[in-house]
């Protein structure tokens, strides 16, 4: 392998890890004003996120950092190409940022920071998904690898459609995670979006199976003829099956872990349709940017090797030792 | 207007209201590690009240820090997509490294400081205020190599219009990377110290945590002395690093037209922008003197590139001119400050008391004016020598975009200092007491697991 397809693989690992850990943040904060009925439940779904949703934010952080060095074409392109969705993005991420801190400290302002709370969480679960849909269909590139398209472009039936099974997903994920970590009623309203959510997902991801086959062949065919595509459907389908089989013996933990699985398999499905290419050109694949054409020198790649060797254990041991401390369950029951 | 001019505005607005928070976290941290420390010595309840205040400050600070962060990272691909691709070799890795090394760890640990202290051990729980302080200073180290790259690019050559990298160590330790990172957190923990000032002032005017606040007052005062001494001995490295490797911005710094000896020093004035020589009071052969240690030295002038060359240079002289003062004038309180405090007579003289709410002000314009002089003296280079900041603006997006988005941005930093303000004032107001029920603070257990 050479370093810019180690590099591919790296970058797709830090945006799974986002999807998966950011995403159950992105999806209670989706479900936040439907699903939490009074002020204390509204704390239990916040709390049940407090000390994690900064840390998984960071995930994003470091894969757009680690594009931008691995890829810098890729992340000219992406970023100046889809300007205002990304900006949607940003002014999201800001919003979601600031509201849960702010609004434990300025409890008159509850309204505005409950309202950017939801806001900043669901513009961007559905958001990534439709910019997922975009490169897996390919973008208009021009000869020099430039976005040739407008922001409508991002906004066709395909790309929307990802978006929504995206959104739908992170909404299934969230209510797992809120399943595991909060208790009584707003637990048991948890379950059951889960469930309804978890089946919403599977008939979207049923619908996108047909039109990714007409609407995105070429992604299509890599998924279906590569034993790395194959596995991340088989995943998924594991995922699904392994969550449904928790709901039913009462696992929170089951379920929840299905649901992660089933996240991180939609990126490695996604990363398996696009490469050699990061993103692919809509109708001309000599214009797709990819890992020969795009990537840093060999000298930067290998540099970077050495920091993600040192970094990566690292923040696997951060991750796991946060989870560890806040495992369990957030009481709603009162103080 | 265009793109560049818009996307230049915007860049501006940004980054100055990220570094408006950015030096004060950083401040405010360094008096979270002494107050948690102090609490974890003592276990006293003063003590593990006053370390909990000072958190509380941080971590409003901190959020707004992070999110207007992410701005930055976006901005450079989103805007700035010709440079992108330029430096995306040398300029990308030390951002991957700044989220791997930094940013994880801060947002760990500030999590176990906000909601952990019922979950961890009280010296794991002190140990975290110091991750956190690490990890805020890592980041810091981290975009100062990326942005020293941008002011004295090294360790790379250019390869088909872009920067390649050939020697990492010799990249992120460019000549300017050392002065300006030591610089930069000197400046900030003067920032901090002058914030820890104010707050204990103005619980001193009104009577109220009087020991907290004398306590304060003494440890707000004795970091500002010392950070404020230290800066004009760190800017001196710094302007000697400027002088050798980046000559036109000293010379726009000093209005200094002609390359000469016996180079004279400005203290106030302007530029004759038509000839690059500055007007005004100058002390004749100082900065001889400062750059190499003799009058005789040589100094380079204006003249030594094209006009076409040239930094802004009122906006370079005049930016740097105000940091200088500024931080004189922060010598000077912090000064009367400290031995007021410690002969004992700071809480009979008023108006010196009065007048320390406000004297954050000064190191946070210093601060501003600084980081202006710093990059716009840069200009037109966007890579000193390499890539003008003309040729690195994104080709494919439309100035309506851009102008929109700068929109948005105005309303929406409002709105966020407005609640930073809001969160500020209440827990000043309140004061280093005991808080009843709110999650975040860390103030109340929030798990029955």
């Amino acid at each position: 392998m050479s370093p810019a397809q180690i590099w591919f693989g790296l970058v797709a690992i830090l945006l799974a890890g986002y999807a998966v850990l950011d995403g159950l943040d992105l999806g209670i904060g989706a479900l936040y004003p439907f699903m939490a009925r009074s002020e204390t439940e509204r704390e239990s779904l916040r709390n049940a996120i407090g000390p994690l949703w900064d840390g998984n934010e960071v995930w994003l952080i470091t894969g757009a950092g680690a594009l931008f060095a691995a890829f810098p074409p890729v992340y000219a392109t992406v970023f100046s190409g889809f300007y205002l969705a990304m900006m949607l993005v940003l002014f999201s991420l800001i919003l979601r940022a600031v509201s849960l801190e702010f609004r434990a400290h300025d409890p008159a302002w509850s309204r505005v920071w409950d309202a950017a709370f939801f806001v900043g969480s669901a513009l961007p679960a559905l958001l990534f998904g439709v910019a997922v849909g975009a490169i897996m269909r390919g973008v208009p590139l021009t000869s020099s690898g430039e976005f040739a398209g407008s922001f409508l472009t991002l906004l066709d039936p395909y790309s929307l459609l990802i978006g929504v099974l995206g959104l739908v997903a992170l909404i299934a994920h969230g209510a797992s995670w809120a399943a595991l970590k909060t208790d009584g009623a707003l637990a048991e309203r948890s379950r059951r979006v889960r469930s309804v959510a978890g089946l919403a997902f599977v008939v979207l991801a049923v619908l996108a199976t047909v039109a990714t086959a007409l609407g995105a062949p070429d992604s299509w065919h890599n998924v279906v003829s590569r034993a790395g595509g194959l596995l991340f459907v088989g995943l998924l389908g594991a995922g699904v099956i392994w969550g449904r089989i928790g709901m039913r013996r009462h696992s929170d933990i089951m379920a929840f872990l299905g649901s992660a699985l089933s996240v991180v398999s939609l990126v490695g499905i996604w990363a398996a349709g696009i490469f050699p290419a990061l993103v692919p050109a809509l109708g001309n694949s000599a214009r797709s940017l990819t890992v020969s054409n795009s990537a840093a020198s060999d000298t930067a790649l290998r540099a970077m090797l050495v920091i993600a060797m040192i970094g990566v254990p690292l923040v696997l041991g951060y991750t796991v030792y946060l989870y560890h401390t806040f495992r369990g369950r957030e009481s709603s029951a009162g103080y | 207007m265009d793109v560049l001019t818009l996307s230049r505005i915007q860049f501006a607005v940004t980054i100055a209201y990220h570094f408006l928070f950015v030096p004060l976290s950083l401040g405010l941290v360094l008096m979270l590690v002494i107050a948690q420390r102090r609490a974890y010595r003592s276990g006293t309840q003063e003590d593990d009240l006053a370390a909990r205040f000072w958190l509380r400050l941080f971590s409003a600070t901190f959020a707004i820090g992070v999110a207007t962060g992410i701005t930055m990272e976006f901005a450079f691909g989103a805007n700035w997509a010709a440079y992108s691709r330029f430096v995306g070799d040398i300029f990308g890795a030390p951002l991957a490294a700044e989220g791997l090394f930094a940013f994880f760890l801060e947002s760990t640990f500030i999590g176990v400081l906000l909601f952990g202290r019922e979950r961890v051990s009280r010296r794991a729980y002190y140990v975290s205020a110091w991750m956190v302080f690490i990890g805020a200073h890592l980041s810091a180290l981290w975009i100062i190599i990326a942005n020293s790259w941008q002011q004295t690019p090294a360790g790379y050559i250019v390869q088909d219009g872009r920067a390649v990298l050939t020697d990492f160590f010799a990249a992120a330790f460019n000549p300017s990377t050392l002065p300006r990172f030591f610089h930069t957190v000197a400046s900030t923990w003067a920032m901090g110290g002058f914030m820890v000032v104010a707050v204990a002032a103005y619980y001193l005017i009104r009577h109220e945590h009087v020991a907290f606040a004398r306590q304060a007052l003494r440890t707000g005062l004795t970091i500002a002395l010392i950070m404020s001494f230290a800066m004009p001995l760190i800017g001196h490295w710094h302007a000697v690093q400027v002088a050798e490797t980046q000559p036109v911005k000293i010379a726009a710094f000093e209005g200094l037209s002609a390359t000469q000896t016996d180079a004279p020093m400005s203290i106030v004035g302007y530029i004759d922008t038509a000839t690059g020589e500055s007007k005004g009071i100058k002390i004749p052969g100082l900065l001889s003197l400062l750059v190499g240690f003799n009058t005789n030295t040589t100094v380079v002038g204006l003249d030594s590139v094209p006009r076409t060359d040239w930094p802004p240079l009122q906006a370079t002289f005049q930016t740097y001119h105000l940091m200088v003062a500024l931080g004189m004038l922060m010598i000077l309180i912090a000064l009367v400050g400290l031995y007021l405090e410690r002969t004992g007579r700071i809480e009979g003289v008023r108006w010196f008391l009065k007048l320390l709410p406000f004297a954050p002000v000064l190191p946070m314009l210093a601060i501003q004016s600084g980081w202006a002089a710093a990059e716009i003296g840069r200009q037109p280079w966007i890579v000193t020598g390499e890539l003008r900041t003309a040729d690195a603006v994104s080709a494919v997006v439309p100035a309506g975009q851009v102008a929109a988005t700068l929109a948005v941005f105005v309303i929406l930093y409002t709105v966020l200092y407005i609640g930073w303000a809001r969160v500020m004032f209440k827990t000043l107001r309140r004061g280093p007491v005991e808080i009843q029920a709110s999650a975040s603070d860390g103030a109340e257990p929030t798990s029955a697991a």
